[in-house]
């Protein structure tokens, strides 16, 4: 159960990333999990819903985008997609791959509403 | 409005594990990550590990655990320097607390460094700490199925340890199928029976290790 550390770490960067643009809410966070690492939705959801309350993503809508595992063959430089067990190069059944895709744990985007007065085109 | 962030989630502990990394490497120190079940041996394996390369090696160790000292005094009463980090109930370790950790160490006088992370087959795999292998001990009691049921783990570890090897006898542990579930998850990955406590076997892990670590120095003095 560290996926409590990993909402802590969303929350962190996308409050950071709003409040610097002065945003009133954040109404949508996008982030893109790997099906190679250890972390499972419902935890992520739950842990979401526990810590973004009194803060600038509470009511945000979490979106979880899976990101099958892909590797390249070292061999014959196919790249292939792949679950957990039989990593394998589909074009010369090769062992030798390194992994390009599927340990990924990023916070793509955020969505948020920024205040109606007008931007007074300072830089924050 | 969207604004792009492409940033990792784990950002923090990622930038740190580098640094530390970098400050393994600076001093020459190659470092150790050992995951593992509750019970599984890790401690005893440090010892084994400790008595087959003490005489190489200048050895620390920093033991990870939810409570208690216990593991460090053990490692202590063998006179290999040891600290001890309580997560007080996280359940793995993180990059910042191994700086911490490191810095009670005499970084100058280590040569190996093992980190024994918290007993946790699942979380621990998911955070860089700096070190140069992570790997697990599985022990023969747990069963030879556990590579199902925990794949990343298998997934990611340089090497294998399987601990308790002598109570093979009494358990219901079929080598041939734990061997082949392993190979299908890490196609390459050594696999290495072992008795910590009786020390069979620990012959064959140690030299694997004085290999890698040698290999590490080569590397990083190119």
């Amino acid at each position: 159960m560290h996926e409590m550390g990993i909402v802590s770490g969303i929350l962190t960067a996308s409050v950071d990333a709003a409040a610097r643009q002065n945003a009133t809410a954040i109404n949508e966070i996008r982030i893109r999990v790997g099906e190679l690492t250890e972390i499972v939705d419902d935890a992520l959801y739950f842990a979401f819903e526990a810590l973004t309350p009194g803060t600038l993503a509470e009511g945000a809508t979490l979106v979880v985008e899976h990101v099958p595992g892909r590797s390249k063959c070292v061999e014959c430089g196919t790249t292939f997609n792949h679950g957990r067990f039989d990593v394998e190069c589909v074009g010369c059944g090769s062992y030798f791959c390194e992994m390009v895709e599927g340990r990924e744990l990023e916070i793509e985007s955020i969505d948020i509403d920024l205040p109606d007065e007008p931007d007074t085109g300072e830089t924050p | 409005m969207k604004i792009d962030l492409s940033k990792p989630i784990l950002d923090r502990n990622e930038r740190m594990a580098a640094e530390n990394r970098a400050l393994f490497d600076e001093h020459g120190v190659f470092v150790l990550d050992l995951l593992a079940s509750p019970g599984a041996g890790k401690t005893s394996t440090i010892l084994a590990t400790i008595g087959a390369l003490r005489e190489r090696y200048r050895i620390a160790v920093i033991e990870g655990d939810i409570a208690s000292d216990v593991d460090a005094q053990k490692i202590k009463a063998h006179g290999v320097p040891a600290v001890q980090i309580n997560t007080g109930g996280a359940c793995h370790l993180e990059s910042d607390m191994i700086r911490r950790a490191v810095d009670a160490l005499e970084i100058t006088e280590i040569d190996l460094l093992i980190i024994e992370n918290v007993g946790n087959l699942v979380c621990p795999t998911d955070f860089d700490l700096g070190e140069h292998a992570k790997v697990m001990i599985l022990s023969v009691p747990e069963g030879h199925d556990k590579p199902y049921k925990y794949p990343n783990i298998f997934g990611r570890a340089e090497a294998v340890i399987l601990n308790k090897y002598d109570t093979m006898p009494v358990f219901d542990f079929d080598e041939a199928e734990f061997r082949d579930v392993v190979r299908r998850l890490n196609a390459t990955v050594p696999v290495f029976p072992m008795s910590a406590t009786r020390g069979q076997g620990v012959e064959a892990w140690a030299e694997w290790l004085a290999a890698r670590i040698e290999a590490q120095r080569a590397a990083a003095t190119r």
